[in-house]
């Protein structure tokens, strides 16, 4: 197992290593002069000039690589021009409402897609069944930003039940926190819920119709120990990672939510460095969202053997 | 035959009758009752829907003008706009499927057949797939500034990988059939046994995962234009208008919904005829999901 552990961890340092190289490319392929772009429209010659001496861009590419590289191991993602502080730093600072709607949605997507899935696939055909399946098209088609809308003008315009936009801080009260992240995790869920409970039905589907289903009810096990030790506990894998997988879209909905909820998480800080031309923020904004997302899903591939006692390597 | 199958389909029905509506829309936009979207008048600000008032023409003359979805504060037509949107999101979605598809199948031929491609190949589409689509996509128009073409490539950019990955399984199972161990035994060029063996047999996976690419273009450029990294905002695009409308939300919440409605209607109705699609033409590919 250690070995599965070990190579699984080596392989994902490719992937790291061509998404840096894309990230770096991404400025170098593009016309214009890097430094100017990473520079800002408001910067002078001189800081321009200092820019492309601290990149080398007057050497050859791949020593240009190298120092970025070099920097980017040490945690050093360049600087904003527009907030005048480490991008490094930045992240930092912007991490918690971005990670507190994250875990909050996934927690909230799993709580309702799991049971929902288990239900669908146990009823199969049924009226459950055929809601949820609709349900998901519909979750996948309704783009979030148009749901966060509806969800504002009805929860918070109508019924006033919780605040239009706004973030508070964990450290000022946990009930206030969930107060006014309640309707953007809700929001971001929906598409979330969709995908897995997708999964969670095809998966536990899959599941029931092997022979040890039939010998569990055989021998007289409650219908909800079937489903849950032997229907769920078998759906696992398909399971948790399409979860994993579903972080890449979780991320791409953060971006909106959080711009619609004026939540000042990485989303917002990402669209704002976008508009401002601040080249060097979203440089390392892209870099640390992949990241994450890879590490993830690494966890994911992980977490299978724990979850499948089957699986030795 | 196969056509007859395909429309035995309801959710193909649906879908796509309800997007040759759209299209229709798109085309017909000038004679449905519109006016040139680009249009203003500071007199006819915030109207509500159904409001008559007055719009000034490009030639400077007065026209009295039915405001059907209300104006935004501008005094534009929220109407002509939505209408003349749809063209805007269906050449989108459409050209980025097309786009995506044409180089994901290149690609995804290259990387299945050619051995000394595959592994190089798809470490990059790996490393690209590792990258959130929408940041890419946003990191790209913001270094190219927007424009509908720099849109449609910097969406199919992250969904090259889908394709590629598609048709390189496809191909790895193609190229072991009879039939291509024929062609080869008979010194048919590659370049031919790609292109008139393998990809003719991978045609209605490719159209399955086409559909889907547009529902997700379609999508992604009103995110862009709606976060205010899309389309120049005088552009008519759902994504613009509602990005128009959301400083005044509170008080004429039609300015989203209207352009909402429509892009939730055109996305579900591309996915509902994708799902039916590969319900019907991609049996083996409807089990897998």
């Amino acid at each position: 197992m250690f070995s599965f552990v070990a190579r699984r961890i080596l392989a994902t340092v490719p992937v790291l290593l061509i998404v840096a190289v894309l990230v770096f490319l991404l400025l170098r392929l593009t016309p214009g002069d890097p430094a100017a772009i990473l520079a800002g429209d408001a910067a002078n010659t001189e800081q321009i000039a200092r820019i492309r001496e601290g990149l080398g861009l007057d050497r050859p590419i791949l020593v240009q690589f190298g120092i970025w590289f070099g920097n980017l191991l040490q945690g050093n993602l360049g600087e904003s021009f527009y907030y005048k502080t480490q991008v490094a730093t930045l992240i930092g600072q912007r991490l918690e409402p971005t990670l507190s709607l994250a875990v909050l949605t996934i927690c909230l997507a799993v709580m309702v897609a799991v049971p929902l899935g288990i239900l669908a696939a146990w009823r199969f055909g049924g009226w459950l069944d055929r809601a949820l399946m609709g349900f998901s098209v519909l979750g996948f088609s309704i783009p979030v930003f148009v749901l966060a809308y509806i969800l504002i003008w009805l929860v918070s315009l109508k019924l006033g039940w919780l605040p239009v936009q706004g973030y508070q801080r964990i450290a000022d009260g946990v009930g206030l926190w969930l107060y006014h992240l309640a309707l953007p995790s809700i929001t971001l869920s929906v598409l979330y819920i969709a995908l897995i409970a997708r999964v969670t039905r095809a998966s536990v589907m899959e599941a029931l119709g092997e022979d040890y289903i039939r010998t569990a009810r055989a021998k007289g096990l409650p219908e909800l120990r079937v489903l849950i030790h032997h229907g769920l506990a078998n759906a696992a894998i398909p399971i948790v990672t399409v979860i994993g997988i579903g972080i890449a879209l979780l991320i791409g909905g953060v971006v909106v939510t959080e711009s619609v909820y004026a939540i000042p998480g990485l989303g917002r800080l990402t669209v704002d460095a976008v508009l401002a031309r601040d080249f060097p923020t979203v440089q390392g904004l892209i870099l640390f969202f992949s990241f994450v997302y890879v590490l993830v899903n690494l966890l994911v591939d992980l977490s299978y053997v724990i979850l499948d006692p089957r699986i030795r390597y | 035959m196969v056509k007859a199958h395909i429309f035995r389909n309801w959710s193909v029905r649906i879908g796509a009758s309800v997007l040759a509506l759209m299209m229709l829309i798109a085309f017909a936009a000038p004679l449905l009752g519109t006016v040139d979207p680009s249009l203003f008048d500071a007199g006819s600000r915030d109207l509500l829907p159904g409001k008559s008032g007055e719009i000034v023409t490009l030639e400077g003359e007065n026209l009295k003008h039915t405001f059907r979805m209300g104006s935004d504060s501008y005094g534009r037509d929220i109407y002509s706009r939505v209408i003349y949107g749809t063209r805007v999101s269906l050449i989108v979605g459409i050209a980025t499927a097309l786009l995506a598809l044409g180089i994901g199948i290149v690609c995804g031929l290259g990387a299945g057949y050619l051995r000394w491609l595959d592994g190089i190949l798809m470490r990059f589409m790996d490393g690209i797939m590792a990258i959130p689509a929408i940041l890419i996509a946003i990191a790209l128009v913001a270094l190219w500034r927007g424009s509908i073409v720099t849109v449609v490539i910097a969406i199919a950019i992250p969904e090259i990988p889908r394709v590629t990955r598609l048709v390189r399984s496809l191909v790895l199972t193609i190229r072991e059939e009879p039939y291509v161990e024929a062609a080869i035994a008979l010194g048919t060029p590659t370049w031919k046994i790609l292109f008139g063996h393998i990809l003719p047999n991978c045609v209605a996976p490719l159209i399955v995962q086409g559909t889907f690419t547009c529902a997700f273009a379609i999508l992604v450029e009103a995110v862009l234009s709606f976060l205010g990294v899309g389309l120049p905002p005088d552009i008519p695009t759902w994504g613009n208008i509602m990005a128009e409308g959301r400083a005044q939300f509170v008080s004429f919440p039609h300015n989203v919904f209207f352009p909402g409605i429509f892009l939730a209607v055109t996305v579900l109705a591309v996915n509902i005829l994708g799902d039916g699609l590969r319900d019907t033409l991609d049996p083996k590919m409807a089990k897998r999901v």
